[in-house]
Order: C-alpha cells, then sequence, then structure tokens
C-alpha cells in the first residue's frame, strides 16, 4: 500500500450563478483592485492509502460522486499524488 | 395517523410542524434521528433549520444520515413525506426529489411572505386548493434558489411535478415575483410519487392563526389527516 493525497475540486458548472463569487469580486473592486471575473471553488485534500494511483484517484471519484458534489450543479476533477 | 416528524442536529422547524399538524387536529411527534423511525411510519416531515450547520451544502449531512434510508423506503411505499426548507434542501440533496436548492441570487438570507401559485390541485398537498389559486406563505432562506440541469428541468415540466411556482399577488409569475432566482419560479416539486413534495415557503408558519398572519398553508399539511 502506498501513501497518496487525492485533491478533490468541486466548482460550479458553467453557466450556474454563482452569488457568492460575485459578491466577493464586487468587494475586490470595491477595495480598488480591477477585475473581469472571479470563480470560486471548493478543494478537498484527502490523505489515503492505496493499491496505486489509479485505486486511490477512483476512491475520492466515488467520494466526489456520493458527497463531496452535487451533480445537479457542480463539476469536480480529481488530482493524485504520492505522499 | 401519527406523523413522524425528524429531528436533526440543528433542525429548528421541528417543533413548529408538530404544533401545526396538532392544531389541524393531526397527531404529529419529533423522531429524533438516531432513533430511526417507527417500523410503520404513517406520514414524514422533514422539518426546517441548519441541520449541520448548512456544513458542505445546506442539507447535505442530513441528507447522509442512516435514518434517510428509512425515509426513502417509506416514500418507496407510498408513506407521505413533506420536506420543507430545510427538509426539501435534505430531499434533493438525498435524491427523493429533482433538482438542488442553493445560494439566493440576492447572496442575502430572505425571511419574507411570497406568494405561491398552486400549479397542481391533484396531489393530496394541494387537495384544499384550486389549481391556479394564490396562496401567500413566508419564506425563511439562504439558500433556496432552485436549480436543475435543462433536460431534467423539461423532464419535471413534462411530467408535471411543478407543484409551486412563485408569483405575484395576482398570481402572475414573474421574474420580480421570484424571491431567490429559482430557475422557472419554482418554489416546491414533487417526487417520483405525488405523495413525496418538497418546497422552500414555510406551511407550517403559515397555519396558526394566533401567530401568521396567513393560514394558507394549512392545505398542505392537511394532506397528512
Amino acid at each position: 500500500m502506498t501513501e497518496f493525497t487525492a485533491t478533490v475540486t468541486v466548482r460550479l458548472k458553467r453557466g450556474v450563478l454563482d452569488p457568492e463569487a460575485e459578491t466577493t469580486k464586487q468587494a475586490l473592486e470595491r477595495l480598488g483592485f480591477e477585475l473581469s471575473a472571479l470563480r470560486s471553488a471548493d478543494r478537498f485534500e484527502l490523505d489515503l492509502e492505496a493499491e496505486d494511483a489509479a485505486a486511490a484517484e477512483a476512491r475520492a471519484e466515488e467520494m466526489a460522486e456520493r458527497l463531496l458534489a452535487n451533480p445537479t450543479i457542480h463539476d469536480y476533477d480529481v488530482a493524485v499524488s504520492e505522499r | 395517523m401519527t406523523v413522524s416528524v425528524v429531528q436533526f442536529g440543528g433542525s429548528n422547524c421541528d417543533r413548529d410542524a408538530v404544533r401545526a399538524l396538532r392544531h389541524l387536529g393531526i397527531d404529529a411527534e419529533r423522531v429524533w434521528h438516531e432513533d430511526g423511525l417507527p417500523a410503520e411510519p404513517d406520514g414524514i416531515v422533514l422539518p426546517g433549520g441548519f441541520s449541520y450547520g448548512d456544513y458542505l451544502r445546506a442539507g447535505a449531512m442530513a441528507a447522509r444520515a442512516p435514518v434517510m434510508e428509512e425515509v426513502r423506503e417509506a416514500a418507496e411505499s407510498g408513506v407521505p413525506v413533506l420536506g420543507v426548507c430545510n427538509g426539501a434542501q435534505i430531499g434533493s440533496e438525498s435524491g427523493l426529489t429533482p433538482g438542488a436548492f442553493t445560494t439566493n441570487a440576492s447572496a442575502r438570507f430572505q425571511c419574507e411572505p411570497v406568494h405561491l401559485r398552486v400549479e397542481r390541485a391533484d396531489t393530496p398537498w394541494t387537495a384544499a386548493y384550486d389549481e391556479g389559486d394564490t396562496i401567500e406563505v413566508p419564506i425563511a432562506h439562504g439558500e433556496g434558489r432552485f436549480e436543475i440541469e435543462a433536460d431534467a428541468h423539461d423532464e419535471l415540466v413534462a411530467e408535471n411535478r411543478v407543484l409551486f411556482r412563485y408569483c405575484d399577488e395576482t398570481g402572475a409569475v414573474t421574474d420580480a415575483a421570484n424571491p431567490n432566482g429559482s430557475t422557472d419560479n419554482v418554489a416546491g416539486v414533487l417526487g417520483e410519487r405525488e405523495t413525496v413534495a418538497v418546497l422552500m415557503p414555510h406551511p407550517e408558519r403559515a397555519t396558526l392563526p394566533d401567530v401568521a398572519t396567513s393560514t394558507d398553508g394549512a392545505g398542505m399539511l392537511e394532506a397528512f389527516a
């Protein structure tokens, strides 16, 4: 078994309104910053042991499917690295 | 008939639901989620609140609590299940009903009376109304914007499973009357069975004449009578 860190990034699907990101963008603009868009995402770092990177990735994907992301509104991606 | 009002950590409308149901002469009791449902539940309310502090997403944690397996089995066997506000979020997160409830377009918590158009009167939840009726029921949520994928929305409409839409006091479904940016002004939907429904507005807060400005919500709770 090898120790991995699987990083799951969950973000809203393109086209789904993100009022929190818009509010954050406006706050940055009030501070005097210039920017044309802001997107936010949730990032989960999962430390786990698995046979290989593919097994670690598969487990992290199942976690994303079943809890970390809501497939109605979210896309997600998984990146695995050895720890 | 005893309605089980499922209480999760952070539920806060469970007492209100019990009181509103009893006011209508319907026996109801709170059920702590860890204790599980009675062997043969007669009816189930998933009440409002902030279960598990809305961690991850509103309703996400409660939707995966073991009691929800029992709720799903009961729903599939025809037991009436009503999800209100956080209960609606739990219902959609658990897959009992389609779509998702997420951050209001205003990015604000909104606590105000709204008008709903009754889109169907041939369900247990709306038998007290006529199709097209306008009723007044309050909302109190920060994450009530109904989102659904385009094809799933088409299916929802084709299957006539939209129960309520936000409207103005004349019954017109307009953008201005949409409090939270919900897709297609959807305020409440049916599950696969008509005996399963969720909505963001609070019928239990529009039932008791002594404390509510409207008692229009009582009709929904009468489904359990």
